[in-house]
């Protein structure tokens, strides 16, 4: 509760993503009831038809801005934000259709759609922290939902949240997993790649694809050499990298940075 | 308050009605009438939502890798994404899997139905029928009911966690297969919780039907997968009420999208024919006969027979279908033997293939063409909500002049609700949909 006795007023915004990070908020099952007792969830379309005005005291942010419309209204949801969030790869990296930022837009606009000059669309799917200032950026592709309430239970309680930045590397050596890279030879992006899905693509014998981002100062084009010496050719070791969080800058290095062939 | 029935008089001039968020649906949709006399002027579901063009950044992408991306284009339904994506690159590469993998499919799929369900039943849908604004308000009347359909969901993402390491984008589903099979164990964990679920979905489907319903039916063409021996979620083939019995590789022979003169949208129609529905009515409708026992004893005490024609009755039905699936999953689990190999080794070969699964909201097609490398290049994708889009309008079209004694809040309610009732995800749909234009 707020100094003025007040419940706290959360907000829920989308852009351009696929609604999963924010159905992480009705997926928490066992914590739904409690958490909207404790909050007064004051906009969120997706499950409900009350949509009140802010100003907000914590703004969930999730997708990407891929308009010029989203770009202003991003503008305006800031200035109604004391915090605000981005949830999932889309809102902090450019999601999947990220892809674009390397291709001509107009070409797969054509082949998509009959009548393209109906689309309006920018060239570039950007992370919203290229718009506004962004308090905090929550990582995966979908979040985890149990990082999720911690991170409405810090922000409430004015901590910071306990939401690890190390690798997934950690996390799959936690679960007793034997590494795929090293026993099997499978390329995995997990040492580069945050800690938070529990390495459940290791768990199934199959190479992290990387959902959750790079990690805190990950080191992706020497993995990437790695990948080479187990005999991916460039071409896969570059979609490995471009793909749900393709636009962050760590995994950008490996295609934008390495000698061209 | 409820949709209410309070009705004041005609207004004379010209009536807009817009609502400028639609709530409780996936994804950005705005609703735009405009009346006149007693005459609905023009009625337009206009789709915000920014275009993601996956079926252009999915050519030069290996087939493997496509069943992890098509899953993005949903978060509520990433299976039949991953489903339908798989069955049709099955096809363009000649892949047959094995009989434990084909029912692991289907049980996958049980979990998602009772999770996309459960959510649109109790959290989406209901509030309308009750006057609330949204599921809390209904916990507030009735915390039972909503605990109850928290645990139901919950059940059916624990499904989808156990089988794919997580509810939402799960990692075990691949071309061939699946990166790993349960054991029968972790199946059978599973089976005191569906037990329970047995009862409580029967009780969905009689609260749902005790609710009031608008005296509204239409004569719709219903399209769904269909298969003689179960109730198809994966495998069948493409039938509708009118005569339509196809395999899935001629769907985009007969079904076309057209250009309509009071939507800038395409809309899938059938051709020569018109606009038609997908989803639970449909499935229902056509597939009744290979409902499971229980399923279909509800049905009749829930005096629903096909054919249902009233759009409002589909959430009925969806407590159906659950019942269904809760059964379905307890029968794959008692017979579960686990697969020789989860996945077969599939090598890349040049094919093109098409198919279609039954989502959560209906038919979903995909076809795809792959080259001798096994990278994509050619992808076309065809979600439930696009093809219903051309159905929902013309739904309003039809019911809307029913409520114009009402005042403009309650009738945007109104027409909200018949929106909701195809449960639409419109993320799933504007990768397709053409955004419609502001012209005046």
């Amino acid at each position: 509760m707020s100094s003025d006795g007040r419940k706290p007023r959360i907000a829920v915004f989308k852009f351009a993503s696929c609604d999963g990070c924010q159905l992480s908020l009705l997926d928490a099952e066992d914590e739904l009831l409690a958490v909207a007792g404790a909050v007064d969830i004051a906009y969120f379309p997706e499950a409900s038809r009350r949509m009140e005005k802010g100003p907000y005291d914590i703004v969930l942010v999730e997708g990407s801005i891929t308009t010029h419309h989203d770009a202003e209204a991003i503008q305006r949801i800031r200035r109604q934000a004391k915090t605000l969030v981005t949830i999932g790869a889309c809102a902090t990296a450019g999601g999947i259709q990220a892809l674009r930022n390397w291709h001509d837009t107009a070409e797969w606009v054509r082949l998509v759609y009959a009548k393209p000059d109906f689309i309006s669309t920018l060239k570039t799917s950007t992370p919203v922290a290229e718009h506004v200032p962004v308090d905090f950026e929550l990582r995966g592709c979908p979040i985890n939902k149990h990082q999720l309430l911690e991170l409405i239970a810090a922000t409430l309680a004015g901590r910071k949240p306990n939401i690890p930045a190390y690798s997934l590397c950690i996390e799959c050596k936690r679960r007793g997993n034997t590494c795929v890279m090293v026993a099997a030879g499978t390329p995995c992006l997990g040492p580069v790649t945050q800690a938070g899905c529990g390495a459940i693509c290791p768990s199934m014998r199959r190479g992290c694809y990387g959902c959750f981002g790079p990690m805190e100062s990950a080191n992706a084009p020497s993995l990437a050499s790695q990948f080479r010496v187990l005999g991916a050719s460039r071409e896969e070791v570059d979609r490995a990298f471009r793909s749900y969080n393709g636009w962050s800058w760590p995994f950008r290095r490996v295609f934008e940075e390495a000698p061209k062939p | 308050m409820t949709p209410a029935d309070s009705a004041p008089a005609l207004r004379p001039g010209v009536n807009k009605i817009e609502v400028p968020v639609l709530a409780r649906v996936e994804g950005e949709g705005e609703l735009h009438i405009k009346t006149k006399s007693g005459k609905i002027l023009d009625l337009k579901l206009r789709i915000p939502e920014p275009p993601r063009l996956f079926e252009g950044f999915l050519r030069g992408r290996h087939f493997m890798e496509v069943p992890d991306i098509t899953a993005r284009i949903c978060g509520i339904c990433p299976i039949a994404y991953q489903m339908s994506s798989i069955h049709a690159l099955e096809r363009a590469l000649g892949v047959q899997v094995h009989p434990s993998v084909r029912a692991l499919r289907r049980l996958f799929y049980c979990g998602e139905w009772i999770e996309s369900h459960v959510l649109h039943i109790f959290f989406l849908h209901l509030p309308d029928f009750l006057g609330c604004q949204d599921a809390f308000e209904v916990a507030a009347k009735n915390a039972d009911a909503v605990r109850m359909a928290l645990r139901l969901k919950k059940l059916g993402n624990e499904i989808v966690r156990v089988m794919g390491g997580r509810e939402i984008h799960p990692v075990s589903a691949c071309v061939g297969g699946f990166w790993r099979a349960p054991r029968r164990e972790e199946l059978e964990a599973l089976v005191p919780e569906l037990e329970w679920a047995l009862d409580a979905s029967l009780q969905a489907v009689s609260l749902t039907a005790s609710l009031e319903f608008p005296d509204f039916e239409q004569d719709y063409e219903f399209v769904a997968l269909s298969h003689p021996e179960e109730y198809a979620l994966n495998e069948g083939r493409i039938v509708s009420s009118r005569g339509l019995d196809i395999d899935a590789a001629q769907f985009e022979e007969h079904s076309i999208e057209q250009h309509v003169k009071h939507s800038n949208a395409l809309h899938s129609v059938m051709r020569e024919r018109g606009s038609y529905m997908v989803g639970p009515l449909a499935r229902f409708n056509l597939n009744f006969a290979q409902l499971t026992g229980k399923a279909r004893q509800a049905a009749a005490q829930a005096g629903l027979v096909p054919p249902v024609r009233n759009p409002f009755r589909s959430i009925v039905v969806r407590a159906v279908e659950t019942v269904f699936a809760v059964e379905e999953a307890l029968r794959i689990i008692a017979a579960y033997e686990p697969p020789p190999a989860p996945r077969l080794e599939v090598r890349p070969a040049p094919g093109a293939g098409a198919a279609a699964t039954e989502a959560p909201r209906g038919l979903l097609y995909h076809r795809y063409a792959v080259d001798e490398n096994g990278l994509i290049t050619e992808a076309r994708i065809v979600p439930p909500t696009a093809q219903n889009l051309r159905r929902i309008e013309e739904d309003l079209w039809g019911y809307v002049p029913k409520l114009l004694s009402l005042d403009n809040d309650q009738i945007a309610w109104r027409a909200e609700m018949a929106v909701r009732n195809y449960d639409p995800c419109i993320s799933c749909a504007t990768h397709f949909l053409k955004l419609r234009r502001e012209d005046v």
